[in-house]
C-alpha cells in the first residue's frame, strides 16, 4: 500500500517535470521560429534595401522597383485613417465611460462594440466596396481606404479608451466637482488629460494594426501596380493646401509587398522581402512604443 | 447676466453630451451597414442561384464560363486550415499560459508575455512570405527526407494552416494567462495543502476556475483563423476544391474574396455578388462561433468574493 503511494507520487513528479520541459520547449520553439522567419527575411531582403527602394515606383525590372508610390500612400491613408477613428473613438470612449446612463441603448452599444471587433477585417473590406465605392460613389480612392481602415480599429481605440478612463479614481472627479465644475468641464480638464497615455498607447496599437492591413484595401479595389503620386497636398500657390489627393487612386506598402510575393519569378520575391522588412520595422517599433509608453505610465501614476 | 451664462453653459453641456452620444452610436451604424450591404447584394444572387445549389453543389467556379456555385468547397478549405492551426495554437498556447500563469518568475512574464504580443503585431502579408516562400519549401524537403517524395505542392492548405497557428498563439496564451491568473490564491493553496503538485493544482484546479476565460481566448483564436485572408490567399493556393486532406492547396472563403477583389469584375453581375454572398457566410460563422463562446462563458462563469 504504502509503496503504490510513493510510486504514484513519483509518477506524479515526473508528469510535472514532463510538462516542465515540453512547456519550456514550445516557448523557446516559437522564439526560435520567429528568429528564423526574421533571419531569412532580413537575409533575402537586405540586398534590396537601398536609396533606390524608397524613390522608385514599382517596375517590371525586379532590382528597379521600388516602393516610391506604396510609402506613399501608406502616409496619406494612415492620416485620413486618424483624422477619422482617432476623434470618433476617443468621443465614444468617453461616452460610454463618463456620460452613458445604465440603459437599453447603452447595453446595445457595448454589445455592439464587442462583436465588432471580432467581425473578420475582409468583412469591412466588402462593407466599404457596397457603400463607399459604390453608394456614396468615393471609388476606390484614398479617402475610402482611409474611411475602411479607421472603422476596422474604431473598437480597438474604443476599448482602449474606456480601460485608460477607468483607471481614474472617482475622487478625481469628486474634487472636480466639488469645486463646482461641469460634467464636460471635469471630462475635458481631468479625466481626458490623465487618461492620455493609456489613450495613446491604444492608438498607436490601432494604427500598426491598420498599416499592416492588406485585406479590406484589396477588397475595395486598391490597384497592385501605381507609378505615379497622388497630387501633393500641398502647394506653392494660393490656397496652399489641395484635396485632389483624396480622391486618387493609390496602393500601400502590405499590398505593394502581396504583389511582389504573388509573382513566380524569384526576383521579385527579394522585393518582397524588402517591403516586408520595411513594414516589420514600421509596426514592431509602433508596438514596442507602445508597450514601452504603458510601463512608463504605470510605473509614474500612483493615486 | 450670470443667469444667461448658466443657461448657455446647459446649453453647451447638453449639445456635447449628444456629439458624443452619436459619436457611439457610430459604432451601431457600421454593424448596419455591414449587414445591410451583404444582405443586399445577397438577394439577387439568391434569385438566381437555387439554395440547395448554393449548399450542395460540389464546385465553386464563378469565373468559368459555366458557373457553380457551392459553397462547400470554400467552406471545406477554411475548415481544414483553421483545424490545422487550432492543432498548433491550442496546445502550444495553453502549455505555454499554464508555464507563465503557473511557474514563471514575474520577471521573466514580463518580458515574454509583451515579447509573444509582438507575433500578433506582425503584418499577415509577412506571414504569407513565410508560409509560401519559407514552409512550403521546407516541408517539402521535410517529406522527401521521410517519405522520399515531397508530398505537397508549393501551394498547400498545411502550410497556411501551420503559420496561422503560429500567429494566433498569444491571443490562445495571452489571454488564458490572464484568466488563470485572475484565479485566487487560496485555491492553490488548498491543493497544495492536500499534497497536490503545481501540475496536479494547475490542471485540476486553476483550469477548470478558469474556463470561462478560456473559452473566452479559443473563441477569439477561432474567429481570428477562420477570418484570416492573407497568409491563405498567398499560400493556399486560390483553388476552390473540395477536399478535407491538408496537403492539397484550395481556396478558402476569404481568399476567394481577394482572388475576385484582385480580378476586374463588373458591378452588379452576379460575380460580385458572390463574394458578398462569401462575406455574408463568413459573418454568419463568426458571429454564431462568438454567440456560442458568449454562451460557454456565462454557462460555466465562477464568481469568487
Amino acid at each position: 500500500m504504502s509503496h503504490d503511494r510513493s510510486t504514484w507520487i513519483l509518477r506524479q513528479k515526473i508528469y510535472e517535470k514532463i510538462f516542465l520541459v515540453v512547456s519550456v520547449f514550445f516557448l523557446i520553439c516559437s522564439g526560435l521560429v520567429l528568429g528564423a522567419l526574421l533571419l531569412d527575411l532580413a537575409q533575402s531582403g537586405t540586398s534590396r534595401i537601398s536609396w533606390n527602394l524608397f524613390s522608385n515606383f514599382p517596375s517590371r525590372f525586379p532590382e528597379k522597383a521600388g516602393i516610391l508610390s506604396a510609402w506613399v500612400g501608406t502616409l496619406l491613408v494612415m492620416l485620413v485613417t486618424c483624422l477619422a477613428a482617432i476623434p470618433l473613438g476617443v468621443a465614444a470612449g468617453i461616452y460610454l465611460e463618463e456620460y452613458a446612463p445604465k440603459n437599453r441603448i447603452t447595453t446595445l452599444i457595448e454589445i455592439n462594440i464587442s462583436n465588432l471587433a471580432g467581425v473578420p477585417s475582409i468583412v469591412f473590406g466588402l462593407m466599404a466596396l457596397g457603400i463607399f465605392v459604390y453608394k456614396f460613389a468615393l471609388g476606390q480612392s484614398v479617402l475610402t481606404a482611409g474611411l475602411t481602415l479607421a472603422l476596422l480599429i474604431l473598437p480597438i481605440i474604443i476599448v482602449t479608451t474606456r480601460e485608460a478612463i477607468r483607471a481614474i479614481p472617482l475622487s478625481i472627479r469628486e474634487a472636480a466637482y466639488a469645486l463646482g465644475a461641469t460634467k464636460w468641464q471635469v471630462t475635458k480638464d481631468h479625466v481626458l488629460p490623465y487618461s492620455l497615455g493609456g489613450v495613446l498607447t491604444g492608438i498607436i496599437i490601432a494604427m500598426s494594426r491598420a498599416i499592416g492591413e492588406t485585406a479590406p484595401l484589396v477588397t475595395i479595389g486598391a490597384l497592385t501596380f501605381i507609378a505615379f503620386l497622388p497630387p501633393s497636398p500641398v502647394q506653392t500657390t494660393a490656397p496652399f493646401i489641395n484635396f485632389d489627393w483624396l480622391n486618387s487612386p493609390f496602393t500601400v506598402l502590405p499590398i505593394q509587398m502581396f504583389n511582389w510575393v504573388s509573382r513566380p519569378d524569384p526576383e521579385f520575391h527579394k522585393n518582397a522581402a524588402a517591403a516586408g522588412l520595411v513594414l516589420l520595422i514600421i509596426t514592431v517599433s509602433m508596438n514596442a512604443i507602445a508597450i514601452f509608453l504603458r510601463v512608463q505610465f504605470r510605473r509614474r501614476t500612483r493615486w | 447676466m450670470l443667469k444667461r451664462q448658466k443657461s448657455f453653459q446647459h446649453l453647451r453641456e447638453w449639445l456635447i453630451e449628444k456629439i458624443l452620444l452619436l459619436a457611439a452610436l457610430s459604432s451601431v451604424l457600421v454593424t448596419l451597414g455591414i449587414v445591410f450591404i451583404l444582405i443586399l447584394e445577397s438577394i439577387p444572387f439568391f434569385k438566381s442561384v437555387p439554395l440547395t445549389n448554393f449548399l450542395f453543389d460540389p464546385y465553386w467556379t464563378p469565373l468559368f464560363s459555366n458557373p457553380r456555385y457551392g459553397i462547400g468547397s470554400l467552406v471545406a478549405g477554411t475548415l481544414v486550415t483553421t483545424l490545422v492551426a487550432l492543432f498548433v495554437a491550442i496546445p502550444v498556447g495553453s502549455m505555454i499560459a499554464i508555464f507563465l500563469s503557473e511557474y514563471a518568475p514575474a520577471k521573466l512574464r514580463e518580458w515574454v508575455k509583451p515579447a509573444l504580443e509582438l507575433l500578433s503585431a506582425i503584418p499577415t502579408v509577412v506571414y504569407g512570405y513565410f508560409a509560401l516562400l519559407v514552409v512550403a519549401p521546407f516541408l517539402q524537403k521535410v517529406f522527401s527526407l521521410i517519405f522520399g517524395d515531397p508530398l505537397i505542392s508549393g501551394f498547400s492548405m498545411l502550410s497556411a494552416g501551420l503559420v496561422m497557428g503560429i500567429m494566433i498563439i498569444p491571443y490562445v496564451s495571452s489571454l488564458s494567462e490572464d484568466a488563470m491568473r485572475a484565479v485566487p490564491m487560496y485555491l492553490r493553496e488548498a491543493s497544495f495543502a492536500l499534497g497536490a503538485t503545481r501540475f496536479q493544482t494547475a490542471i485540476k484546479v486553476v483550469v477548470p476556475s478558469a474556463f470561462s476565460g478560456i473559452t473566452a481566448a479559443y473563441t477569439l483564436a477561432i474567429s481570428r483563423a477562420v477570418g484570416e485572408t492573407m497568409i491563405v490567399a498567398i499560400a493556399a493556393g486560390m483553388q476552390p476544391t473540395l477536399t478535407l486532406n491538408p496537403l492539397q492547396p484550395a481556396s478558402t472563403i476569404t481568399a476567394f474574396i481577394v482572388q475576385v477583389s484582385l480580378g476586374d469584375l463588373p458591378h452588379g453581375s452576379l460575380g460580385y455578388q458572390s463574394i458578398f454572398v462569401a462575406g455574408l457566410t463568413l459573418l454568419v460563422f463568426t458571429l454564431s462561433f462568438n454567440l456560442f463562446g458568449h454562451w460557454l462563458r456565462k454557462r460555466f462563469r465562477e464568481v469568487y468574493a
